[in-house]
């Protein structure tokens, strides 16, 4: 409790300017880094205005000392406690080639229910396509699957072997995928706020999309077509998004903690970091995929045999399969999974 | 759990301290911002993109694509990991990003509370973190419930002038102790609080309303307590409200 406001003033004025004009630096030159013995005066300093503040607390009539002190306190707060661990130096390789597979392998649950919903859809779409003729329209919106696929085939063939559809625009279509599959991942992430249910209808209506497109050119003959058209890029996009279903339904999970005896704000801090390694994992996949798409899966043989196509797209899902199955596995710390 | 504007944190060290919640007003605002920032960016860059076309057409439309899509998501990403919690909006509007404990921003936590505005921000105009913003206790947009990160107030405390309150004269108050004693236990904070405000700000009101003040404190705080009339006779209203504050804030 202080007695003499005036002395106390007197005496901690200068800490306290002190302090403020380094938090005024800090907050100048965010990336600044202080020595040791900056680091001292700067926990000096805080600690000493933080008894202060305890002080003046006690004083019932100095509201505006107390709010300034409060003021000081916090920013420094924030600059002095960091309770979490610190990461180690950020590398690119090893995020790649270790953490991102890991994190996939920790949350398997979560992804087998992701493929699991597609896969769901998949069947759905492929069955109403076969059942029902008519379907088509209602479920695949996009006018350049409205068409008989021979016909599709017969036409991508001639054009493509007379002129190049795609000149002087690849670059540009390549763009427009990347971006445009990226947001409807992140999208499909986001929606694992609505406890997943949003997640689990955009999985399920991309696979009906996708079991539709399948079954439609199956049974037209065009099998071969299909799969040197989709799997040079679908081996990667597909698995893309699964993989943001994956990180809806991880924070979905996060959000109704099922059987988890740690505080909501506890499950979403731990998530969090694996959140970020997902979502940056898959935009990476997709920007892959765009560039695969825009400059390989859209030429059709006779320009590009259909066999190097799908030889191209088997060995890409090969890889993935490999990569996501093993990559990082030795070096991986044992860890509840999900 | 009650909505509140202030959020109380308890450092290590035993000392609490609040910070202010800011409201879905300042924040909307900050956004506008923002939103302005990112179309003048989008404008410097087209200017870049129209000289790339004299090269390639292809390029210069996929490196507009690109580049628009990348601001759109990583301005508030890289703003708030440099500035510590700010954008060029959350700057001039005074209001700042910070963990829910009060602890430094991770990079994770900036990463998530941006890219989840995909679903803050259906299905117009921020609709649903809006929603979210008024019914959390805490003003958390689903971005920030999910990164557990709220936004604050950053209003800058200027030192306060205490010499203004308490120059060094003779105070009559301080012959009777048993009327300190007295008024340290009978006025309230918020009563002494009142005295100082009026203390601190006299110079700001014209003549006849800082007498009024004055007197109103003075007969508000003569009320409280009898004195003697050797305390208060010969002194101004506004000299016996000093005299109070001095005994009330000094040994």
């Amino acid at each position: 409790m202080i007695i003499d406001l005036q002395r106390f003033i007197d005496e901690e004025k200068k800490y306290w300017a002190e302090l403020e004009s380094v938090l005024d630096r800090l907050e100048r030159d965010p990336l600044k880094k202080m020595n040791l013995s900056e680091l001292k005066r700067f926990h000096y300093l805080y600690q000493r205005t933080s008894s202060g503040l305890a002080r003046v607390m006690g004083l019932s009539a100095e509201t505006e000392i107390r709010r300034y002190l409060e003021s000081l306190v916090g920013h420094a707060y924030a600059e002095v406690h960091e309770l979490r661990e610190k990461s180690r130096r950020f590398s690119p390789l090893r995020w790649f080639f270790e953490v991102f597979p890991q994190t996939v392998r920790q949350h398997m649950r979560a992804f087998i229910l992701a493929l699991g919903i597609t896969a769901f859809g998949f069947a759905i779409g492929g069955v109403a396509i076969s059942i029902d003729k008519e379907a088509k329209s209602i479920i695949l919106p996009f006018s350049h699957l409205q068409v008989d696929p021979s016909e599709r085939v017969a036409y991508e063939e001639k054009t493509g072997a007379i002129k190049d559809r795609l000149a002087g625009k690849k670059a540009t279509f390549s763009a427009f995928l990347m971006t445009h599959n990226t947001r409807v991942s992140l999208f499909t992430f986001a929606m694992g706020f609505t406890w997943g249910i949003g997640t689990v209808i955009l999985l399920f209506y991309n696979g009906v999309i996708l079991g539709a497109v399948a079954l439609d050119f199956f049974h037209a003959g065009q099998s071969t077509f299909l799969l040197g058209w989709l799997l040079p890029h679908g081996a990667i996009e597909i698995p893309a998004i699964i993989l943001a279903g994956q990180a809806g339904f991880v924070l979905a999970g996060a959000l109704i903690g099922w059987g988890r005896r740690i505080s909501f704000k506890k499950r979403l801090r731990t998530v969090a970091p694996e959140l970020v390694t997902l979502l940056c994992g898959l935009a990476l996949m997709l920007v892959w995929a765009g560039i695969v798409e825009a400059f390989f899966s859209q030429y059709h043989a006779p320009v590009i045999p259909y066999d190097a196509k799908i030889i191209f797209g088997a060995m890409e899902l090969i890889a993935l399969i490999l990569f996501f199955g093993f990559s990082g596995k030795s070096k991986e710390r044992p860890h509840a999974k999900d | 759990m009650q909505r509140t504007n202030t959020l109380h944190i308890k450092t290590p060290e035993g000392i609490t301290f609040s910070l202010l919640l800011a409201g879905p007003v300042a924040r909307f605002l900050a956004w506008v911002i923002d939103f302005a920032c990112i179309l003048v960016i989008m404008m410097a860059l087209n200017i870049g993109v129209q000289v790339t076309q004299i090269v390639s057409f292809d390029f210069a439309q996929a490196a507009a694509i690109l580049s628009y899509f990348l601001v759109s998501i990583g301005y508030g990403i890289l703003c708030e990991w440099y500035y510590k919690g700010q954008t060029v909006g959350k700057r001039l509007m005074s209001v700042r990003v910070m963990d829910i404990q009060g602890l430094r921003l991770q990079f994770n936590q900036i990463v998530i509370r941006n890219l989840l505005r995909f679903i803050d921000s259906i299905p117009v105009c921020y609709l649903v973190g809006g929603l979210s913003c008024l019914l959390s206790p805490k003003s958390q947009r689903l971005g920030d419930l999910a990164a557990n990160t709220i936004v604050t107030r950053e209003s800058k405390i200027p030192r306060p002038d205490l010499e203004q309150i308490l120059p060094h004269k003779y105070n009559s108050l301080r012959d009777h102790p048993h009327l300190v004693a007295r008024l340290r236990q009978r006025i309230s904070p918020r009563e002494a609080n009142i005295a100082i405000q009026a203390l601190l700000r006299r110079n700001e009101l014209d003549p006849l309303s800082r007498l009024d003040l004055f007197a109103r404190i003075a007969a508000h705080f003569k009320k409280i307590i009898s004195y003697p009339h050797e305390v208060i006779d010969g002194i101004t209203e506004e000299q016996f409200v000093r005299n109070v504050v001095d005994a009330l804030v000094r040994r």
